[in-house]
């Protein structure tokens, strides 16, 4: 009888008793010549098939990840007076660009467990299989660092507005030198830290206009496009030259 | 005004390229330097990726000095003859210059051997200009006629040719191997090649200054042309909305540098050439010898 009991419990706590639903105030950004950035609304709500849980406050935790590519992380070190590129270590896999924004401080909205689980940090999310963390952990570091400098990466704690437990929204600023790709935003909800349900939605991030037909054509049709660009640097430099000499005489 | 760039992918100010692009080519046009040896690092500086500053400076490189050369060409200071000796030299020099390039880029250490040549080359150079034409400003103050040039060993070289705007006789070969140096560093460098192929020609072919800049113009757009084609096909790097931007303040600071370095004595134009060659060296120097305040760098993996 007892463990017909657990069994049963074990099949019913898979059975989710609150969902996430979620949209964003957009699911494309084109990239125009005139491109400055770009700032996204995202916005959710729970969806539950019980009354309201008792216990930990719900938590939301949104992130927003660019395509990944491997990436070289080198360090400086004085070798015969000057600095120069020393040691180095590669990651298999980092975002080009990832944000989290939480309802809450870190340790407060997800447990370490849970973090390794679903990548969810951004220190997690940099994939680095067989790098050693002890060794490594500076380079990541680094990484993370000069990322953050520029925008690219961002921490956002506390920056989702939660309603009644229920409605839940917040604004990503996208920087200015984005990446063209495939984008996903991710949003978790989560009680004492364990994760509760998990959306995934993804961005499209496209050059349109000139932008698109220059990249493509400098892609596909390079000859052409070199041409073009000398073509376009020969016509320049006569114009100015007529122009002054009209002016001139 | 902000633009972004397709290939470079990042979002810059229109206005502060357009205001560097005219800077640089106001140098360019006065000294018939391209100016890549100050643009480059300075896009470097704004946040492009090095690999599209390089290429893209080449393409625009070959607008200002066009716009350069049209303004001699009709004054009569281009000498084509050499020019033409020095572009056949210039492109056998780029073509093994890309070969040496990618060479370096497998190692790891291109940045390096990049930054090293900067400072080695101008360091020399801007030395040796400096103190030349120092020396030659104080003997017209002192009022002594200018030494005539003496025959060297260069002099003595077979293949004798004749280049009459230079009012120069003397063998192909030192003018074919210094178009091979500079075709060589302007690959590796992303530069035209003019701060060293100015003094080259004043120094060891002997050529007036005056007719110096005209055929180093010349000779660049060529050159830095090959350049640009063959980084456009293969690296895919050449960003011709960030090239356009630059140019356009470029041709218009060319037309301005000529009329400006046509006013100017020889003297003072090469000892104004050498002060800001010794400038960016020592500026490059500098960052190699003192601390950096990040000491980690990015690259795509690869050695890229």
């Amino acid at each position: 009888m007892t463990r017909l009991l657990c069994l049963l419990l074990m099949f019913a706590l898979p059975v989710q008793a609150e969902e996430v639903v979620a949209g964003l105030s957009q699911d494309s950004i084109q990239i125009t010549t005139n491109f400055d950035g770009s700032e996204i609304l995202i916005f959710g709500a729970v969806k539950r098939s019980a009354a309201l849980p008792a216990g930990p406050p719900l938590e939301v935790i949104i992130t927003v990840e660019g395509p990944s590519a491997p990436i070289t992380i080198r360090r400086k070190d004085k070798r015969f007076g000057i600095w120069v590129n020393n040691a180095a270590v590669e990651v298999d896999e980092a975002p080009s660009y990832y944000a989290v924004a939480t309802s809450a401080p870190w340790a407060d909205v997800v447990l370490d467990t849970e973090d390794l689980r679903h990548s969810i940090s951004i220190d997690r999310a940099i994939r680095a299989v067989g790098l050693d963390r002890e060794d490594g952990g500076t380079f990541i570091e680094a990484l993370i660092r000069i990322k953050e400098s520029q925008d690219a990466y961002l921490n956002a704690f506390g920056t989702v507005e939660v309603n009644e437990e229920t409605l839940f929204k917040t604004t990503i600023k996208l920087p200015a030198n984005l990446t063209e790709g495939d984008y996903t935003a991710r949003f978790f909800i989560t009680r004492g830290g364990n994760v509760l349900d998990v959306h995934e939605t993804s961005i499209d991030v496209r050059k349109v206009g000139m932008e698109q037909f220059l990249f493509n054509l400098s892609r596909q049709q390079p000859l052409i496009y070199g041409l073009m660009s000398l073509a376009i640097a020969i016509f320049a430099g006569w114009a100015a030259s007529a122009v002054f000499r009209y002016i001139r005489f | 005004m902000q633009i972004y760039l397709p290939i470079a992918e990042v979002s810059v100010n229109a206005f502060l390229l357009l205001g560097l692009g005219g800077m640089v080519g106001v140098l360019s046009g006065m000294f018939g330097v391209g100016g890549g040896f100050l643009m480059t690092p300075l896009l470097f500086f704004i946040g492009i990726p090095p690999a599209v500053a390089v290429a893209t400076e080449a393409n625009q490189i070959v607008a200002s000095s066009f716009s350069g050369v049209l303004a001699h060409v009709r004054r009569k200071s281009v000498d084509f003859r050499m020019g033409t000796v020095l572009l056949i030299g210039g492109l056998i020099g780029a073509a093994l210059g890309v070969q040496l390039f990618n060479t370096l880029k497998a190692m790891g250490q291109v940045d390096l051997l990049v930054r090293l040549c900067y400072v080695i080359f101008l360091g020399i150079i801007g030395g040796l200009m400096f103190v030349e034409s120092l020396n030659a400003i104080l003997k017209t103050r002192s009022g002594k006629p200018p030494a005539r040039k003496r025959h060297n060993w260069i002099h003595n070289l077979p293949f004798k040719m004749k280049f009459r705007t230079s009012g120069l006789y003397i063998s192909i070969i030192p003018p074919l191997i210094v178009g091979v140096l500079v075709g060589i560093l302007a690959a590796i460098m992303g530069v035209g090649g003019g701060f060293i192929m100015v003094p080259a020609m004043i120094y060891l072919l002997g050529m007036p200054t005056k007719v110096v800049v005209g055929t180093s113009l010349f000779q660049i757009i060529f050159v830095t042309g090959f350049t640009t084609l063959l980084h456009a096909t293969t690296n895919f790097t050449v960003d011709v909305v960030l090239a356009v931007l630059l140019l356009v303040g470029g041709v218009i600071g060319a037309q301005i540098g000529t009329r400006i370095g046509a006013k100017l004595p020889a003297e003072q134009l090469r000892i104004l050439l050498a002060g800001m060659v010794l400038l960016v060296c020592g500026k490059l120097a500098f960052d190699l010898l003192v601390m950096p305040s990040e000491l980690y760098s990015l690259g795509a993996a690869g050695g890229h």
